[in-house]
């Protein structure tokens, strides 16, 4: 048993394997690299084999509810970054969408900057931004965290509300014929849900990256036990600041395509809170901390308020019962969908991740 | 010297945890941490591995200075510890567990390779069947074992071991004495905190005891136990102390005394005088 444990670091890494180590399992599925594992490529192209249904048939209004549940699936996979594996829950996370909208709409309508650049400059302070505020806010833990959050984001839409140039309190509108160099209006939204299908797949395959990496599973450590962590060698702040980036980018994207479609943006769409707090909801509906989770609960959850919304005896009530729906998940179903049929099944378990 | 502490002060407000600490720790050396409850142990571990940045003094890590360094940059350097309360990640496996420490301690490994060290460490704390279960779910002397994977795994220099031993039956002791030893045989240098005496005396080249935060001996095993300073503070009665001695030199036989068992408990801590 003389193991050699502390050996010089060029010696190759399975040295120490004691020959009369008995018989260990064979090679499981888990020892694959990450991106040679089926999970991604199926759950990617089901989102395409979707997304690809209202192009095919080529229906304005379908593609306009896809690009609604392809937003919410945006926000509740990135939301899950920062919440699920690292366990700070970013209540104003919608900071970042009105950000990138703001960014990209005047860009787009100032400076005649291209969409695509527009978007992904808007992205990039977004970025910035959650560098900068992340390395403050982060050192605060649990409800201190959430907190700060809607205050930022509160004051962000205070500041944008009094500033001249991005529109005050009225926002901002776009001249038609900015669409023009698109194809024209119709053009561009065609333009914008491809743009959203995108950066849905973008945004997935960051969330299953990110879980699948040394870099997840330092973030997955701190949300457990940030000073356990700290003492096995993870840097929480370096960790925490770069998950907090990673999932401040896809809503900022987000709210770039969705401001250019809609041709209108204003502090209280941009900034509203609801929007971050329906993202919490969905990734608990979903399973926390899962990849599929959040896709599973963005999509129930638009599905169920498309219902209310349009039944008149729910329609004012909407709200009310999207609360109580986050309360029994709370009381009752913690892990969420996913997680719960992952508990359940073991046969679920090996494919649904 | 793997590692110097020199004159380290140790202080929390009006409260002195350590005073003027001096200790140094040779390559390959097991050293044994010893005093009463609230001597400042595990504040010097603390002190050591980051945790806290001593109040005056400074600690030297293989030549360089690790003093006010923060925790995960210690512990990078090669400086890897077992908690007393043991800490696991508990919505991770046990292996999970294990491959953090390896991911992130000083060879700062790939997942895969990472992998392959936690199979092996798992494998001689012997956990290896337990790999795929949550951390949450393991029972007290397999959390232990886990706290010591954990630090194993991250292929440490040197290993803080703060009462691996404490909680657990006679066998478990035992094996958890095999474990440690074939560490050290792997060129890992020890230093521990141990109220189990017999474990402390049979294990340890060199015995260090601390009281009121201050160093008040060191030196051999035997040295040590017959220090009248260390009996008076720590083991009480002259007798008593022989005894841990005459039991740490017999080589302990997993298979045998049950008188040996049945003494144990009432021996486990001897220095807790509140």
């Amino acid at each position: 048993m003389a193991l050699p444990l502390a050996r010089p670091s060029s010696a190759p890494a399975i040295t120490l394997a004691p020959p009369d180590a008995g018989p260990r399992a064979a090679p499981q599925p888990r020892e694959l690299p990450a991106w040679r594992r089926p999970f991604l490529w199926v759950l990617l192209a089901l989102i395409v084999g979707i997304a690809a249904v209202p192009v095919i048939v080529g229906s304005a209004a379908m593609r306009e509810e896809f690009f609604l549940i392809l937003m919410l699936v945006i926000m509740a996979t990135s939301i899950n970054i920062i919440m699920g594996y690292t366990g700070y829950v970013s209540f104003g996370h919608v900071v970042f969408f009105g950000l990138g909208g703001y960014t990209a709409f005047f860009l787009m309508m100032k400076l005649q900057v291209h969409f695509v650049l527009a978007a992904l400059v808007g992205g990039a302070l977004a970025v910035l931004f959650a560098v900068v505020l992340g390395s403050a806010v982060l050192r605060l833990r649990g409800a201190y965290f959430a907190l700060a959050t809607i205050g930022v984001n509160e004051a962000t839409r205070s500041v944008v509300m009094n500033v001249e140039p991005l529109g005050g309190a009225t926002g901002m509108f776009f001249n038609y014929a900015i669409y023009g160099q698109y194809g024209g209006a119709k053009m561009a939204l065609w333009l914008a849900y491809y743009a959203i299908v995108v950066v849905a797949l973008a945004a997935v395959a960051a969330s299953y990256f990110v879980r699948r990496s040394k870099f997840g599973l330092g973030l997955m450590a701190i949300r457990e036990d940030q000073d356990t962590a700290q003492v096995l060698g993870i840097s929480p702040a370096r960790h925490k600041v770069a998950a907090f980036a990673v999932s401040a980018l896809f809503p900022a994207l987000s709210g770039a395509i969705f401001f250019f479609k809609n041709g209108v943006i204003e502090p209280g769409t941009a900034f509203h809170l609801l929007t971050s707090i329906e993202g919490l909801v969905m990734v608990m509906l979903g399973g926390v901390g899962t990849i599929s989770g959040p896709i599973v609960g963005a999509v129930v959850y638009e599905r169920l308020r498309a219902f209310l919304l349009t039944n008149p005896l729910f329609s004012a009530l909407h709200l009310a019962i999207a609360g109580v729906l986050l309360l029994v998940i709370v009381l009752f179903v913690t892990a969420g969908v996913v997680g719960a049929l992952r508990q359940r099944f073991a046969l679920i378990r090996a494919y649904v991740e | 010297m793997l590692l110097e502490v020199q004159h380290v002060t140790m202080r929390f407000g009006g409260l002195v945890a350590l005073e003027s600490v001096d200790l140094d720790v040779d390559r390959g050396e097991i050293v044994g941490l010893i005093g009463p409850n609230g001597a400042g142990k595990t504040t010097l571990f603390n002190v050591v591995n980051g945790v806290y940045a001593p109040s005056e003094g400074r600690i030297l890590f293989r030549g360089e200075k690790i003093s006010g360094l923060p925790a995960h940059q210690v512990a990078r350097r090669g400086v890897a510890r077992a908690h007393q309360v043991v800490r696991p990640l508990n919505e991770l496996s046990v292996k999970e567990n294990v491959v953090v420490g390896a991911c992130f301690g000083r060879e700062q490994l790939s997942l895969r390779a990472a992998g392959a060290v936690a199979d092996e460490v798992l494998d001689l704390v012997r956990l290896a069947e337990k790999s795929d279960s949550l951390s949450s779910k393991l029972n007290v002397a397999q959390k232990k074992r886990l706290e010591l994977a954990r630090a194993l795994a991250s292929r440490p220099h040197l290993l803080l071991l703060d009462e691996v031993l404490a909680g657990l039956n006679p066998t478990e002791v035992t094996e958890m004495l095999d474990v440690i030893r074939s560490v050290r045989q792997g060129g890992v240098t020890v230093l521990m905190i141990e109220h189990l005496m017999h474990a402390v005396m049979s294990l340890s080249d060199r015995v260090v005891v601390l009281d009121y935060g201050r160093k008040i001996a060191q030196g051999t095993p035997e040295a040590v136990s017959s220090d009248p300073s260390v009996i008076a503070a720590y083991l009480g009665d002259p007798k008593i102390a022989a005894q841990f001695l005459a039991e740490g030199e017999e080589t302990p036989d997993p298979a045998a005394p049950a008188d040996n068992e049945a003494a144990e408990p009432a021996l486990a801590a001897p220095g807790d005088r509140r």
